[in-house]
This record gives structure tokens, sequence and C-alpha cells, in this order.
């Protein structure tokens, strides 16, 4: 057993924390307040190559596996989940899709312009009327010679509003269920697809999210992704990788958060002492601790499970619900420890409270990963 | 074009630091970095190599240890690396340094050599100067602009109150100073290819030089004593009532001290 971090991804670690904390760092109240990330910012990062992280060498990618990827992830939730949730949206949604399960034709026509950042992908599977019951979407794909026509709308797209592909859900045959899903890629500019307007949140500003439509759209059939009929297992397998990188991001907001607590609470004095000379606050402090430690490791190590060939659902679903629940407490902590000044917007605390929220929710909520994690456990031998 | 870029593994400089009972540092237990002084000879050796084509080659003198500084440099750009390393170099002083260095210099083919001003963690600033001593070449320090042609450099010179154009025939040493250019990050890309790049490691018997030259025991500098640094004083706190009386304030105060 060996849990080193090897070389090539502790260098690409040292890059981006050093990139983050000149470049993005100073941005977050900018950010914040504009809810969005100015494109010359976007830009560095896609020159950077954080676009590209996961990606194969093949296709333009950086080859780094699920693990680099969590690393850089990790990195980037530290300073703003709006980062991360635009790097996931692009890399472990979208492109993953593409890259698990698209044509080779498909892959080399997509991710080396995904990998640059020339072109930002979207995932549309939620709908007004299927979130966790992901299965019965209701946007329909009905074939039309050598072209599939999409009715239906997506919602909460994230990069909906900026992307330039959408890996997309749709129903091609209603009497299968989820066997009757397909995944497609479609272009912006395909001639009925129309996006909505930007979705106001609670937090992860900086990060937009859409309603997408679609009114008889025209989609070629060489971009369904896999085969027709296998777009749930796309779209189930995709969430895996995905849920392991939002696993990272939570163990990078959630280190920043007790980072901050720390710093706090070394310096605030009350009662003539600092307030981390009090137990109440070193026990919220060790908690936290214990917290984050658990949450990292527990998300390097299922991404050494997909990097090593292996699958990782189960471990997924147990990353996904852990860290979104960890950083939930390590967040609230982080706000009682700085007492009233973690409830002022000038504080980041204030936004990584109201960040973190969502993930409990997105990507499956905790209580469908609770589900799987049963299932897992109970299913017959 | 070929330029060597002469690089050092510096301890963190934002880490604590400690000195051990023989005042050596305790490098252990820091973590290291590209002397970030060095990090600007690289960033303007690749923008020379990106503009008139070449190789830019990285020499760094340190401990095995030192192959992550020398996997960033691959990673920002630098096509190859010259890592001398040895267990008798525990100790070198600047001249040591020189020695090696030089040595070692003779043996890559070279129409430049960059430099940083000097390191983070010994500050001498000697190594420049030793190094076009040893070698016998035209040395330009506190370089802030670099334009090459065929057979020679026209360097911007930092000195006080402006610059100083100095132009000298290749090959030459130039230290390049901090904040000539923005040294890039190495692109993710950058990292993939230099897992690729070759490291050619030299001990001392390789480049033919007696161990006892070198090391604590060859070192022409002895440390006889060291002292804390004085605490940083709080400073003078000045409060203006309006904006033209705080520039006033502090255009006395840099004047005061010679810096407009």
């Amino acid at each position: 057993m060996d849990f080193s971090v090897p070389d090539d991804v502790k260098l690409l670690q040292s890059t981006v924390r050093e990139f983050v904390r000149d470049r993005l760092a100073p941005l977050t109240m900018q950010v914040e307040h504009d809810d969005a990330v100015p494109s010359e910012v976007l830009q560095e990062m896609k020159d950077l190559g954080l676009f590209a992280i996961p990606f194969a060498e093949e296709y333009g990618g950086g080859g780094f596996g699920e693990l680099g990827y969590c690393v850089a992830m990790e990195e980037l939730g530290a300073v703003n989940a709006a980062y991360s949730n635009i790097i996931g949206g692009h890399c472990s949604l979208s492109g993953a899709a593409i890259a698990l399960a698209g044509s080779d034709h498909l892959k080399q026509r997509y991710l080396p312009a995904m990998a640059t950042g020339e072109k930002l992908g979207a995932f549309a599977l939620t709908e007004p009327n299927a979130g966790s019951d992901a299965a019965h979407i209701q946007t329909t794909a009905r074939r039309d010679g050598d072209h599939y026509v999409l009715n239906g709308s997506k919602l909460w797209v994230s990069n909906g509003p900026m992307a330039d592909l959408y890996t997309v859900f749709a129903v091609t045959d209603k009497e299968q269920g989820s066997k009757g899903v397909t995944a497609f890629v479609v272009d912006r500019d395909t001639p009925g697809l129309t996006i909505g307007k930007v979705d106001e949140k609670m937090g992860l500003r900086g990060s937009k999210t859409s309603e997408i439509f679609f009114d008889e759209c025209c989609v070629p059939a060489e971009n369904v992704i896999g085969e027709e009929g296998r777009g749930f297992r796309v779209a189930m397998q995709t969430l895996d990788g995905g849920r392991i990188a939002l696993g990272a991001s939570c163990v990078g907001q959630a280190q920043t958060a007790l980072t901050m607590s720390i710093q706090w609470s070394r310096q605030r004095v009350q009662f003539g002492r600092p307030i981390a000379s009090n137990q109440a606050i070193q026990w919220m402090l060790a908690d936290s601790e214990v917290d984050v430690h658990a949450g990292r490791w527990m998300t390097y190590h299922a991404a050494w499970k997909i990097d090593s060939g292996q699958r990782a659902s189960h471990e997924a679903a147990v990353v996904k619900v852990y860290c979104s629940e960890m950083l939930n407490r390590v967040v609230d902590r982080a706000v009682q420890v700085h007492g009233g000044m973690g409830y002022m917007k000038e504080f980041d605390i204030e936004r990584m409270y109201r960040d973190a929220r969502i993930v409990r929710i997105y990507e499956g909520t905790s209580e469908i990963q609770r589900m799987i994690i049963a299932d897992d456990l109970l299913r017959d031998e | 074009m070929n330029i060597v870029v002469c690089v050092k593994q510096v301890p963190d400089t934002t880490a604590r630091k400690e000195l051990g009972p023989d005042f050596r540092l305790n490098r252990a237990a820091l973590e290291s970095v590209v002397n970030p002084f060095d990090e600007y000879a690289i960033e303007e050796a690749l923008r020379l190599k990106e503009a008139n084509g070449g190789e830019v080659v990285v020499l760094v003198m340190g401990p095995p240890s030192a192959e992550d500084i020398i996997r960033k440099t691959l990673a920002m750009g630098a096509d190859r690396a010259v890592h001398v390393t040895d267990p008798a170099l525990a100790g070198t002083d600047w001249s040591g340094t020189c020695a090696v260095l030089s040595t070692a210099l003779r043996r890559i083919p070279h129409d430049l050599v960059l430099t940083g001003t000097e390191s983070t963690d010994a500050r001498s600033g000697l190594v420049p100067g030793g190094l076009s001593e040893a070698l016998g070449i035209p040395l330009v320090t506190y370089a802030v602009k670099l334009e090459l042609d065929a057979e020679s450099i026209k360097v911007h010179r930092q000195v006080p109150g402006g610059y100083q154009e100095v132009q000298t025939p290749l090959p030459a040493v130039v230290s390049v100073v901090k904040g000539a250019n923005e040294p890039r990050y190495p692109s993710l890309k950058g990292i993939m290819s230099a897992k690729r790049k070759e490291i050619q490691k030299l001990t001392l018997a390789d480049l033919d030089i007696d161990p006892a030259s070198v090391g604590l025991h060859g070192a022409r500098t002895v440390v006889t004593a060291s002292q804390a640094r004085a605490e940083k004083s709080s400073g003078e706190v000045a409060r203006p009532e309006t904006p033209e009386e705080a520039a006033v304030i502090i255009a006395d105060f840099l004047q005061a001290r010679k810096y407009i």
C-alpha cells in the first residue's frame, strides 16, 4: 500500500495552487459581486490547461487521470467553488460522457477543442419533472432518417448560458424506461436549441446555470454518445467520476474553511485571550480536521480505483454523501468560530456557507447516494 | 542559440528556517522550491529561445531531492537538464559552486549563461561573477532586458535612477533581475512532457573534481556565529486629513530614502 502522490501530480498541485493564489484568489469578491468570472481569467485558466486535465493525451488532454483531476479540483474549490463548478460541468460531466462512451469520431471532433477550452461543455440531464428520478426524463428524441429530432427542456444546466456544446439525455423509446434513454452531443448553434434566462441562485455566483429548450432540434445521428438506448448507463457512469471530483472540491472548500477558522481563532481575543485557547473552539477545529482528513483520503482512494481501471460506483456514492455533508458541517463550524464576522459578506466564510449547501443536492442528492449505497449492501449474493 | 540557466534549489521562502549547530540550514524539514530569483532567468531564456530558436538547458547543483525543482523548470519549457549531485558537495560555498558549475558548463555547449542575481537562502550574489571569472567570458549583471543578435547580446542593466545599455560578445554570463519579466506557470501539458525530458546526472568523478576541494571542508567562507533577525518594528503611522497631504507624506518619505 503506497499513499504517496505521484511526482507529476504533485507538480500539478503546486502549479494550480500558485495560479489560484496569484490569479484567482484576488478576484473572489469581484466574481461574487458580478456573478461572473472575467473572460480574460477564464482564458488564463484555459491556457494553463485547466480545462484539459482528465482528458486523454491523445485527445489533447492533460492525461493526469482522476487523481490529478481531483487534486486540481481540490485547489480550485479551495479558492471559490464557482471555478470547480465550471470545470466540473465541462470536464467531469459533459466531456467525460463523450470520453467514456463516445465513438472515436465524436472524441476526435469534440475533445481536443474542449481540452483547449475553445469549446465549453455542459451536461443537460435534469428536467422540471425529473430530478432524482432521472430515468423518467421527458425530453424526447425522434429518429428521422440520419437525424434525431429533440423536443423538451432541461433545467439548471451548469455552464448552460456560456457553453458551446451540450451533452443531452433524451428518450428515444418510452416503452423501455431507463433503457430507452439516449445521450447526444448537441452544438449550441443547432437550430431549435434556445437558452433560457440565467438562474438566480443562493450561492455559486460566477458559475452560471440556465434552462435549455429544444424545439424540433435536429441532431445528426453520428452525435449519439455510445448507442441508442444506452444513455442512462452513460449518465450513471459519467456521474461516478463527477461525484468523486465533486468530493475533491468539497475537500478543498472545507480545508479553506478550517484554515480560516484556525487563523481567526488565534487572532480573535475575548476575555483577554485568543478564543483558540477555549476547548470549545479547539474541539470544533479538531472535528473539522477529522472530517477533512477522512474526506480527502476517501476521495483519493476512489480516484485511485478509477485510475487503476476498477469500477468505483459504490465509492463514488460514499465520497459524494460524505464529502458534501462533511463540508456543510465544517463551514457551519467555521461560521460559529468566526461569530458575527462569519455572517458578514466581507468575509469569505459567508459566501462559502451559501456555496456549500448545493453539494448535498446536485449531482445526486444525499438521499439518492444512500439509496445507491444501501442497494449495494442489500443486493442478493 | 544555446542557453544554459543555472538554477538553485532553495527552501520555500515563506517557511520558518532554523540553523543547526554547524550553522547550516536544516533543509530536511523544509519544502523546497526553484530559487525565485532564478525563475526570471528561466523565463528570459525561454523567451529568447522562442524568438531565436535553440535549446534551453537547466544546470543544477544540488542533492537528489533537487529533481523536483528540475522537473518544474522542464515543465516551464526548458529542453533538458544537467543535475550535478554528489554527497561530497554538502556544505559547498559560493566558490565551490562556481568551480563545479563552470566545470559542468565547459561540457555543455552554450552561447549564453543566465543566472538569477542571488539565491534567497545564501544571498551572496557572488556566483554570476565567479562563473564569468572561471570561464573567462564577459559578465553583465542586473539585466532587465536582453536583445540577441548572432554574435552579441545587448543588455539593459538596472542602475540607480535608470538603466545602462551594455553590448557584449557571446558567450557571456548575464544575471537577470527580479521583475525583468513575469515568469510563466508550467502548463499542464508542460508537466506531462517534462516526464519525458532528459535529466543528465553528473557526479564529481564525472567532472574530474577532487571531492576535497568542495563541500564544507573546501569552503572558503566560514560561518562563525549567527543571530536571529530583529523583529520588524511597527513603523510610522501617519494620519493625514486629505489625499493631498497623504501624497506629500509618502513622497517625502520616499525622497528621504532616495527612492524617488
